[in-house]
C-alpha cells in the first residue's frame, strides 16, 4: 500500500495550502477591480494574441487514465485557440506530456520534468518566474493552466483556467457592489509588486499539488483494478487449469481401467 | 454577522489557523501597530513579524505572524501570513534551535545567507518573547 501512503501524504498538502491559495486569489481580484492596470506588468490586459498552454501531468504512467485526459483536453483546447486564431505555445510539466506532444512533433516552448512526487515551492517558484517573464516581456498575452483538480479518491477533474492577465471576479463589477477605495500603506505599488507575483507562485503551487493528489488517488485505484482483475483472472485460470488436470487424469484412469479390463479378457 | 463583530481569518500555506468573529484585533503593521475595530475603513497593508492579539468579550488570544499580507474589506480581516501559530501553540524548543542557528549563520556572516539568518533570528526570537508573555499571564 505504498501508493496510499504517498495518497495520504499528498493529499495532506493540498488541503493545507487550499484555503491560502482561496483566499489570496479571491481577495487579489477584488481588489484588482478597483485598481487601474498599470500598477503591475501583471495586471495589464493586453488584446489576446498569443496564448501560452501550461499542460501539468505526472513524470510515470500506471495510474489509470490520469494522463490520457488531462492530455486531451490540453490537446482540445490547444486546437480550439489555434482555429480561433491565436498564436498558441505551449509549456509542459511532467515526461508525460512532454512525450506526448513529442510523439505528435508539437514544440514546446518550455518543460519541467522530474519534479512528480517530490513538488516543492521552489519548483513552482522556478516554473512561475519563467511564465511571469515572458508575459512581462509581452511573448504572450494570456496564460491558461490546465491540470488535474482533485475531487476525491476516485474522481479527477480537468481544470482548464485562466492564469493571467489576472481577471477581476464578476461578482465584484461596480454595478452589483459598492467600489471601495482601499487605502493602502506603505503604498499600492509596494504591495502589488510583491503581491501579483506571489500569486502567480501559489496558483502554480496549488496546480502541482492538485495534480500530485490526483495522480496519487488515480494510482491508488489503478493499482487496485489491477489487484482486482489479477485476482480474477488467477482464480479463472487456476479454474481452467484444474479442470484441464482432472480430465488427464480420469483419462489416464480410464486407459488403466480398459488397460486391466483387456488383459482380465 | 453578529453586532460588534467581524470575522478575522489568518491563514498559511499550511492550513488555516484562525477563523473566528471577534470585537477588536490589534497588528503590528509596516507602518507601526494599528487597531481594528467593526466597521474600520477598507485597507491593505503587510504586516511585521510580530505579535497580533484579538479580543472578543473578555478573551483575548494572541499570535504569532510571520511576515504577511493584511486586507480589511466589508466582509472581515484577512490575513495572508507565511507562517503563523497561536501563542500556547508555539513550539519554544524548536524556536530556540532555530535561534542558535541564525546566531552561528550570523557569526559566519556569509554574505549570501546573512539577509535569511536575521530575519529567521527575528523570527524566532519574536515566537519566544510572544511563548513567554502567554505564561507570565
Amino acid at each position: 500500500m505504498v501508493a496510499a501512503a504517498k495518497f495520504r501524504k499528498a493529499q495532506q498538502r493540498m488541503f493545507e495550502l487550499r484555503p491560502y491559495a482561496e483566499r489570496m486569489s479571491e481577495g487579489l481580484s477584488r481588489l484588482a477591480a478597483n485598481l487601474e492596470a498599470e500598477i503591475h506588468p501583471l495586471l495589464a490586459v493586453r488584446p489576446r494574441k498569443n496564448v501560452e498552454v501550461l499542460v501539468i501531468t505526472s513524470d510515470r504512467g500506471l495510474c489509470g487514465a490520469f494522463n490520457t485526459n488531462i492530455l486531451k483536453a490540453g490537446a482540445k483546447h490547444v486546437a480550439d485557440l489555434k482555429s480561433d486564431g491565436f498564436n498558441v505555445s505551449i509549456s509542459s510539466v511532467g515526461r508525460k506530456a512532454k512525450d506526448y506532444f513529442k510523439r505528435r512533433s508539437v514544440e514546446l516552448r518550455n518543460s519541467w520534468t522530474g519534479i512528480s512526487g517530490k513538488i516543492s515551492y521552489a519548483n513552482a517558484q522556478e516554473i512561475a518566474a519563467d511564465i511571469i517573464e515572458s508575459y512581462t516581456n509581452e511573448t504572450v498575452d494570456e496564460v491558461i493552466i490546465v491540470y488535474n483538480e482533485f475531487k476525491s479518491v476516485i474522481a479527477q477533474k480537468v481544470v482548464v483556467a485562466r492564469l493571467l492577465p489576472l481577471a477581476p471576479i464578476e461578482a465584484a463589477t461596480p454595478d452589483t457592489l459598492p467600489v471601495f477605495n482601499f487605502i493602502y500603506e506603505p503604498s499600492k505599488e509596494e504591495i502589488f509588486s510583491s503581491l501579483v507575483p506571489k500569486n502567480v507562485e501559489i496558483q502554480i503551487f496549488r496546480a502541482l499539488l492538485e495534480s500530485q493528489a490526483s495522480e496519487e488517488a488515480a494510482r491508488m485505484s489503478a493499482m487496485e483494478n489491477a489487484t482486482k482483475s489479477a485476482n480474477e483472472m488467477i482464480s479463472k485460470l487456476s479454474l481452467q487449469y484444474n479442470k484441464a488436470r482432472q480430465a488427464s487424469i480420469t483419462k489416464e484412469l480410464m486407459d488403466i481401467v480398459g488397460g486391466v479390463e483387456a488383459m482380465k479378457g | 454577522m453578529a453586532e460588534g463583530k467581524f470575522l478575522l481569518e489568518i491563514v498559511t500555506p499550511h492550513g488555516l489557523v484562525f477563523s473566528e468573529e471577534v470585537e477588536e484585533v490589534t497588528a503590528n503593521g509596516s507602518e507601526g501597530e494599528f487597531g481594528v475595530l467593526p466597521e474600520h475603513v477598507p485597507f491593505v497593508t503587510t504586516l511585521k513579524v510580530g505579535m497580533l492579539t484579538c479580543r472578543t468579550g473578555n478573551q483575548t488570544v494572541i499570535f504569532f505572524v510571520s511576515w504577511s499580507y493584511c486586507g480589511i474589506g466589508p466582509r472581515g480581516m484577512l490575513i495572508l501570513a507565511d507562517s503563523a501559530e497561536r501563542s500556547d501553540e508555539i513550539d519554544v524548543e524548536r524556536a530556540k534551535a532555530a535561534m542558535k542557528r541564525a546566531e552561528e549563520r550570523l557569526k559566519k556572516a556569509e554574505e549570501i545567507d546573512f539577509k535569511r539568518a536575521e530575519t529567521a533570528l527575528e523570527r524566532a526570537v519574536t515566537r519566544i518573547q510572544i511563548a513567554e508573555i502567554k505564561r507570565i499571564k
